[in-house]
């Protein structure tokens, strides 16, 4: 009896192993936020004019905002004039070749499983690493080239392509948004851009790596990709960072343009440091990630793997304007310990015969607080919506929560919604089943947990499935006796 | 191989096995028989270390080892398999995945190393045949969607991979037709070696018409009160289980 009181109790510590710090040397200016840090961080990264204007447009409507409120989360305030805007390691930006790379930093890659060398490369994979401020290198950038497939860290195509950035910049998230996204407007630091031409399918899988390093920074990346006419993309993005005993903020922004045909697939893995098991420390993950399905049938298919991040603020939307154009949501969302999370996505029908599917799986263990908020809004003119949403939550121990807010605006009689929601326990019995077997409890509920979120992880690129399957666990691990 | 000696046991406090002594050596096969409620599935839930049971008094030895002490798993490594009942559904955790880390399970117990994603596969190839399981087996969940006959020819595949010293079956008989009764008990007996052993728990002579015992026990209210070779089982089938009763509860 004792064992089975003990089977779905909250215990030791996760296990972490993401959580060194790179000793390098950076450069990192004066902690705080003001008007002078956003000039300061444009000239570091030698701006045009237009995008000092953007920062500063942002900057300004910010001022005038409150943070967000209405998610279940508990958000301490954040004091925006004790966070450092811009850290980066001392080397060459945009060194030409891996020779010019700080052997520190290949290090930390490798350590991350993410070697920068080309040739040792997984296969199929270019990468965009991106410590703190800046991109460290990208790979692969002139095979893909060939194919005029644009593949670079984002403040390289400020300057490389200023016409697309123009165009598509704040196209999908405007910097009036929220809180947040006028926040990363305003002094965004680097990350991807990625334009695929009409009719190219991207031969290999594009990523990004973000890594925060320098201690009471804030990482503020911005990714935005544009896939023209029949091209498709599959895109991955993963995160870490060292074990500390503050917060740290990260706000990214992530704008997705499908034109006609297109189809994108969006993956997350994301690991960032979720606090230790008394909740101390932790990553502040609030991101604004959106896309657009412009194009008639074009397809943005979002798949994410949250296990990291003390507090998590995500909603990856789709916007689907194009008639018969597809919006996927995959997600499966890990809370343990002290964590919280409060993520789900957008459904926008305004384009004909739209289709959208949600699936959502919220694992809670510990003392965690896990929420599913979602939207499915059809406007009057999208005739023959469909969508189905499937919620479920599986509970680890009774001292957590799991929480589903769902919304539907519906404002064509022609819509079809559909909403399943189902909130589960792993059972006593699955475990000992398991048991008798030989598999030991904390073995057996990886499986189970894996098992009910297989739905999602399936959709994951294969590469990472695997590293995916043993983050759950790990993410789990010291949630039951 | 097995040794109960005045196992006593309770679940949520109310006393169901009230001394149970039972030996077992290797090569043999017992049946234990008795009418409903007698305590039958709670000797052997008590035996793979089911923490729903508390042992209250008693001792059980398995290999010259206490094992009333041990975790379910270990238990289980150490060579105890059960058969059962109602095998749980384990939706979206595919039979492969999950025979394999039970059989590495039980290889690193051992301190063997895990194996081969091609040996596995050949294994779970040659041991389904045993119990006429079909392919589509592989990509299942565990026991999802399974039929009652399924899921029992399933336990025995489970119970030939991971190859037990001691293999309790409970009522592996109850819902299956005469088709699948028959595959079941010709798994049960391509498995049995002098090595092994078997613990069949059943209310019907049918089952041991296939799988034949050595030794058969009553049991009635938490006690072993009766033993004798297969003729036992026979004389139960044809008389029931009430000149017993009367036997017990007219002392």
């Amino acid at each position: 009896m004792q064992e089975s009181n003990n089977i779905l109790q909250e215990v030791t510590t996760t296990d972490y192993k993401y959580g060194f710090v790179t000793d390098i040397d950076t450069e990192v200016i004066p902690k705080g936020l003001s008007e002078d840090v956003v000039r300061i961080i444009s000239a570091k990264k030698n701006e045009p004019e237009w995008m000092l204007d953007f920062r500063l447009k942002a900057y300004r409507y910010w001022l005038t905002l409150d943070p967000p409120a209405w998610a279940h989360l508990n958000i301490p305030p954040i004091d925006y004039q004790e966070i450092i805007f811009y850290a980066a390691p001392k080397q060459k930006v945009g060194p030409k070749s891996l020779d010019e790379v700080d052997p520190e930093l290949l290090e930390t890659f490798n350590k991350l499983g993410i070697p920068l060398e080309e040739q040792k490369h997984l296969s199929g994979m270019a990468v965009d690493a991106v410590m703190d401020s800046v991109s460290v290198k990208t790979t692969f950038k002139e095979n893909l080239a060939e194919k005029g497939i644009i593949f670079s860290s984002f403040s390289e195509a400020v300057k490389d392509h200023p016409d697309l950035i123009k165009k598509y910049m704040g196209s999908v998230v405007s910097y009036r948004d929220n809180y947040f996204a006028a926040l990363n407007s305003a002094v965004f630091s680097d990350g991807s851009f990625v334009y695929i031409p009409k009719g190219v399918r991207c031969p290999m899988e594009l990523s990004t790596y973000f890594r925060i390093n320098t201690a009471n920074t804030g990482q503020f990346e911005r990714t935005l990709i544009v896939a023209d006419d029949d091209s498709y993309v599959s895109y991955l993005e993963g995160c870490t960072a060292p074990m500390r005993d503050e917060n740290q903020l990260h706000a990214a922004i992530v704008e997705i343009v499908a034109m006609d045909r297109a189809d994108v697939k969006y993956s997350t893995v994301q690991n960032w440091y979720p606090g230790d098991k008394n909740g101390v420390g932790g990553i502040y993950n609030f991101v604004t990630k959106r896309g657009i399905c412009k194009g008639h049938a074009s397809k943005i298919s979002w798949t994410q793997v949250e296990t990291g991040s003390a507090i998590t603020w995500k909603y990856p939307s789709c916007i689907l304007a194009g008639d018969d154009s597809i919006g996927e949501f995959y997600s499966v969302a890990v809370t343990n310990n002290y964590q919280e999370a409060d993520t789900g996505t957008k459904m926008i029908h305004i384009g004909r015969n739209t289709r959208s599917t949600i699936v959502s799986k919220g694992i809670s263990a510990g003392h965690s607080q896990n929420s599913y908020r979602g939207l499915v809004k059809v406007s009057a003119k999208a005739e023959n919506a469909r969508n189905h949403s499937q919620c479920d939550s599986l509970l680890l121990g009774d001292q957590c929560g799991a929480h589903t807010f769902p919304y539907a605006d519906i404002q064509n009689e022609t819509a079809v919604i559909e909403h399943e929601a189902t909130t589960s326990k792993i059972s006593e019995e699955q475990v000992f089943y398991c048991n008798q077997r030989g598999i030991s409890t904390e073995e057996a509920v990886g499986l189970i947990v894996n098992g009910y979120a297989r739905e999602v992880m399936n959709k994951l690129p294969m590469e990472f499935a695997v590293e995916a399957q043993k983050l759950l666990a790990i993410s789990l691990e010291g949630s039951v006796g | 191989m097995l040794e109960i000696k005045n196992l006593h046991a309770n679940i949520n406090g109310k006393e169901i096995l009230k001394g149970i002594n039972l030996t077992v050596n290797a090569g043999e096969v017992h049946a234990i028989m008795g009418p409903n409620g007698s305590g039958k599935s709670t000797l052997s839930s008590v035996l793979v270390g089911n923490p729903a049971f508390e042992v209250t008094e008693g001792e059980v030895i398995f290999n010259g080892k206490p094992i009333l002490g041990m975790s379910p798993e270990d238990r289980s490594c150490e060579g105890l398999f059960l058969s059962f009942q109602y095998p749980v559904e384990i939706p979206g955790v595919s039979m492969v995945n999950f025979m394999r880390a039970a059989l590495n399970a039980n290889r690193k117990y051992k301190k063997l190393d895990p194996v081969s994603a091609s040996d596995f596969l050949k294994l779970m190839r040659q041991k389904r045949a045993i119990v006429e399981l079909d392919n589509k087996l592989a990509s299942r969940s565990v026991n999802e969607g399974f039929s009652g006959g399924e899921k029992k020819r399933n336990e025995i595949f489970q119970m030939a991979m991971l190859e037990p010293k001691l293999a309790i079956l409970d009522e592996t008989d109850s819902g299956l037709d005469i088709d699948a009764l028959r595959v079941v008990a010709n798994g049960v007996n391509t498995l049995r070696t002098p090595e092994n052993a078997a613990i069949v728990i059943t209310h019907y002579q049918r089952l041991l018409d296939y799988i034949k015992p050595d030794v058969v026990h009553v049991l009635y209210k938490g006690r072993i009160v009766k033993t004798g070779g297969p003729e036992l089982a026979l004389e139960l089938e044809e008389k029931g289980y009430d000149w017993i009763k009367k036997e017990i509860d007219g002392e």
